[in-house]
């Protein structure tokens, strides 16, 4: 960018303000976020001078920074949400759900305008004269044409603005809203005008006035709302008074004329109003006494001993301005690399010491000793930059969850707990899409319509409940609805008909399995909500790339409970080495249950060569890890002879190894950016002799066990 | 150097304004809210207030009250940065003790020329 | 260098340089600024049911690398490995990957003006991977898009619907 401006000199130099965009779009971005949350935390009936001071200071801020910047379609926008805000905020009238529905859709447009401005403004800009108009005809205190098939409970006219009973036909609209101030004078007798404000009264639509004090005698003055034309006024008028005798001023301009004796007004904007003034006898407006300049003498020489005590108060403030910076995600992932890098170098050198006299090199041990502790500590700090509040996650849900309700006409309260959890960035974005689709599934399919419920006895409103928690070195993440639940009959005759084999036997666990089958929903009509029955396999496949598991639980009229157990980042795993031959096998810890010896007699064969294992009173599929990845023997006196149990995906297989090489964390590395996605293997590691090991996917093994 | 307290809850604003006014030649203090202000006004030499009037916590008028009541600031120069100039601010600005006004939005030239009336 | 074509791109224009190797009898070169580095041979840790011209992964300071015997791959008479054996570490447009070769010669700088196409040379690898043939006093250079070769669906780095 280019700086074209000069010093000093102020008077007409050029500023170039685009370097300020950037952080007017995040800005704004944020308090369309901050404005977005209030909206759908205001309570209608009961909504506080706090709440909707605060929704229109978001408002008001953007649409200040648009005008500033240039960006006039959002000016305008957001002006309009301004005048209907402030209305609100005087109490000048009700809140009313079409409202928060037209300002959340105005605050989406805004936010698609500005996006378009971030973008370069190609293409087109959204249309928003229909919000406009909305906005005005609410602001007039009128219901719009387009308003929503449930009628809101409507509100009593609000004090000073004699809106007409809205429940009227709604009109046709002339334009937007506009305030005017109408003097009607010099009149015989002032009455005569209260017939003017009786047409506001009698005329549905027509638009609020009210009383201002006139300053001129035989005269009264109205401040007007309205969306008719000047023309139309005055035709109206014309029954009660005649043309000549009614002056209709725009408010502003009006405004501007009044007070030019009391203040030292020093210029008017293009626009006719006022651009800034100073008041008379105010300290330091021009033309008064300067007393400051007097006062700079006696500063001069305070302002030099000033400065040092000054000095660290200011570093102090400095810090307390900015409590967080904005950091670049590839540069906190470069930094999580190099530490990874670090604890790989610093294992190496402790595994390479371990053979050295303590006595001879005890300086040298002590010190490899404090490199250890150094590097965990430093690991975990920079782990936990990238971890982010659940929060976060759940942000979006309210918004949608009104929406989609909205939509399918059902009541639906959100309840969210555990949003201080905290949990790695990149599980964030990877978590949002499969949670949303389980969210919209409770919404769509687990909720029943207000009647069905109130029948059933349950309350109209039914509720979603979204929870995050640490268990042990996982985040569960639950959803649960007190809604229809599954139905055990409906999901056991889909899964036959789609030739899947089932038995009354199976228990509850494992027929709500089912339902993560590819096509499968037993969802009566699709919605295109959510009933294609493309979601559930597609939700339970991304968790478990994510080295997750889910689980149903659910009651049949009461409620249905998903969770989601994810481990607490993806790069860095609890792992337990296990030897087969001469190769290294990693095994995620949390999926190992236990293990054990066996003989050759504990395991039986079975049809097609499948080898089961009995433990305590269970059968569990058997998997050599010799046989599936085909190692090479080279020591024929070595074999498998040590199971290790893992659980994933709802049930447990026999791993058959040679021997238990340890526990230890492990930096989980991509084997895919430069390979390819290997069966039975989610990922790999780095060894602390330099070699790569694999990290094997207990959900993969399970699944083929099924097979 | 004249020292200016630019205050303004909007990031965007307050960068725009800085940098306008370090560019004519004075030192600018930013606050984020007239809480801020007020704090910084007391620790930092300051020549003249800048303060935009919707801001939280503590707006422009309610800032100049306050630092009117303070006997330092009681003829410092106060300027309000407001989207309209209707009389019911005015009327405010004026009891609340301010030295004027000056509209939203503003080119900058304006806002240093109106600056330049009060302080040199 | 344009990837993913069917056809091999056109000569190459200006001056490049080349680095030579050795697979069989053949000597072939690539684009210099695809190459990372050439190593020596470590063993990589095996990755079950790869095809066998792929050994495996290996640690390359942090990075997991696939490890890729051209001479496997296409054929060759012997593929030993000792302290000899060389890997080319190539940096690709989508990948890091090693491969190994006999060995490694020189690198060469080629004018447009040594180069010819070779459209029906006979030669273990793809023609569609071959940009054209290189002379250099009485060595023949069989130049080849190195990029392309390793992102074919035979050469088993790629799945199939990448």
């Amino acid at each position: 960018m280019a700086e074209t401006y000069q010093e000093g000199s102020g008077a007409g130099a050029d500023f170039d303000l685009s370097q300020f965009y950037q952080i007017f779009f995040e800005e704004a971005g944020e308090n369309l976020d901050q404005m977005e949350q209030m909206l759908l935390d205001l309570d209608l009936s009961s909504a506080n001078d706090e709440e909707l001071n605060g929704i229109f200071r978001c408002a008001h801020s953007i649409k200040g920074g648009s005008a500033t910047f240039g960006f006039s379609d959002v000016a305008e926008l957001t002006h309009q949400m301004e005048s209907l805000l402030d209305r609100l905020r005087r109490h000048e009238l009700q809140p009313v759900p079409q409202m928060v529905d037209v300002l959340l859709e105005s605050a989406d447009a805004s936010r698609s305008l500005l996006a378009r401005h971030q973008a370069g403004g190609q293409g087109e800009a959204v249309s928003t004269t229909s919000l406009v108009r909305r906005i005005s005809e609410l602001a007039a205190g009128l219901v719009p044409s387009d308003a929503p098939a449930v009628a809101p409970p409507l509100p009593a006219p609000a004090p000073q603005v004699a809106a007409p009973a809205p429940k009227a036909v709604t009109p046709a609209v002339a334009g937007q809203a506009r305030t005017l101030e109408i003097q009607i004078g010099p009149l015989e007798r002032p009455q005569q005008a209260d017939a003017i404000k009786e047409l506001f009264r009698d005329i549905p639509g027509l638009g609020a006035i009210r009383d201002m004090e006139s300053t001129q005698p035989n005269t009264r003055l109205f401040a007007v709302e309205t969306t008719s034309t000047n023309d139309d006024l005055l035709d109206l008028f014309a029954f009660h008074v005649s043309k000549e005798q009614v002056l209709i001023r725009d408010a502003a301009a009006a405004a501007a004329t009044d007070d030019a004796d009391d203040d030292v007004v020093v210029a008017a904007d293009g626009a006719g109003g006022e651009a800034y003034g100073f008041f008379s006898d105010a300290p330091g407006a021009p033309g008064t006494d300067a007393p400051r300049a007097a006062a700079q003498a006696p500063a001069q020489a305070p302002k030099a001993a000033a400065p040092k005590a000054a000095e660290p108060k200011v570093a102090m403030q400095a810090q307390m301005e900015s409590t967080t910076i904005r950091v670049d995600v590839k540069k906190v992932d470069q930094l999580i690399n190099l530490v990874g890098e670090l604890v790989i170098t610093q294992a190496m050198l402790a595994q390479n010491s371990r053979g050295l006299d303590a006595g001879a090199y005890q300086q040298l041990l002590a010190g490899l000793a404090d490199l250890d502790r150094n590097t965990r500590d430093l690991q975990e700090s920079v782990m936990s930059i990238r971890m982010i509040p659940m929060s976060i996650v759940f942000s979006r849900f309210p918004r949608m969850l009104r929406d989609l309700a909205n939509k399918l006409g059902k009541k639906v309260e959100l309840v969210t707990l555990g949003e201080a959890t905290e949990l790695d960035k990149g599980l964030v974005e990877k978590i949002t899409d499969p949670l949303t689709h389980l969210v919209r599934n409770s919404c769509d399919h687990g909720i029943e319509m207000p009647a069905d419920r109130l029948a059933k006895g349950k309350s109209e409103h039914g509720t979603i409940t979204l929870s995050a928690s640490h268990q042990g070195g996982s985040i569960v993440i639950e959803v649960r609805d007190d809604g229809r639940g599954l139905s055990r009959e409906k999901i056991l005759s889909k899964a036959q008909e789609r030739g899947i084999e089932v038995s009354e036997q199976m228990s509850d666990a494992e027929v709500w399995q089912l339902i993560f089958a590819p096509g499968f929903s037993t969802a009566d009509e699709v919605t295109d909500v959510s009933g294609r029955g493309v979601g559930m396999d597609v939700v339970k496949r991304n968790i478990a790339a994510l080295n997750g598991s889910v689980e149903i639980d659910s009651a049949e009229g009461y409620g249905m409970k998903v969770s989601v157990r994810l481990p607490l980042t993806l790069a860095i795993m609890d792992g337990m080495s296990v030897g087969v031959s001469d190769e290294v096998y990693i095994l995620p810890l949390s999926s190992v249950v236990e293990s054990f010896q066996v003989n050759a007699d504990d395991v039986s064969t079975v049809a097609q060569g499948s080898q089961l294992v009995k433990v305590r009173d269970e059968y569990m599929p058997v998997i050599a890890l010799e046989k599936i990845f085909q190692v090479p023997r080279f020591d024929p006196n070595k074999s498998s002879n040590i199971m290790v149990v893992v659980e994933a995906d709802g049930s447990r297989v026999a791993l058959l190894v040679d021997e238990l090489l340890g526990q230890h964390q492990v930096v989980v590395k991509n084997l895919e950016s430069n390979y390819r996605k290997v069966p039975n293997v989610s990922g790999a590691t780095i060894l602390g002799d330099g070699t790569v090991a694999l990290i094997l996917d207990t959900g993969g093994l399970v699944r083929r066990a099924r097979h | 150097m004249q020292s200016i307290l630019a205050v303004d809850d909007s990031p965007s604003m307050r960068k725009m304004v800085s940098f306008t006014l370090t560019g004519a030649g004075y030192h600018v203090v930013e606050a984020v809210d007239g809480q801020d202000a007020l704090e910084k006004a007391e620790s930092h030499d300051i020549d003249l207030v800048l303060a935009d009037q919707n801001m939280p916590r503590l707006d422009g008028i309610g800032l100049t009250r306050k630092l009117r009541e303070n006997p330092k600031f009681k003829t410092i120069p106060i300027l309000i940065l407001t989207t309209e100039s209707s009389d019911q601010m005015k009327q405010a600005g004026r009891t609340a003790g301010a030295t004027g006004w000056l509209v939203k939005p503003f080119d900058p030239n304006r806002l240093i020329e109106v600056i330049q009336k009060v302080i040199r | 260098m344009s990837v993913m074509g069917k056809t091999a791109e056109a000569v190459p224009t200006g001056t490049r340089e080349y680095l030579t190797f050795r697979l069989d009898q053949e000597e072939y070169g690539i684009d210099i600024l695809k190459v990372q580095e050439i190593r020596g041979y470590e063993p990589p840790t095996r990755i079950a049911n790869a095809p066998n011209f792929i050994k495996g992964v290996v640690n390359l300071r942090g990075t997991i690398v696939p490890i890729v015997d051209m001479r496997l791959k296409f054929n060759c008479a012997q593929a030993d490995y000792n302290s000899f054996t060389v890997v080319i570490i190539l940096n690709l447009r989508n990948r890091v990957v090693g491969i190994v070769v006999d060995s490694v010669s020189d690198v060469m700088e080629l004018t447009p003006e040594s180069i010819r196409s070779a459209p029906d040379i006979e030669s273990a690898i793809d023609n569609s991977c071959i940009l054209g043939l290189g002379s250099v006093g009485e060595r023949m250079l069989i130049l080849l898009d190195i990029e392309k070769l390793m992102s074919g669906v035979d050469m088993g780095l790629v799945t199939a619907n990448e």
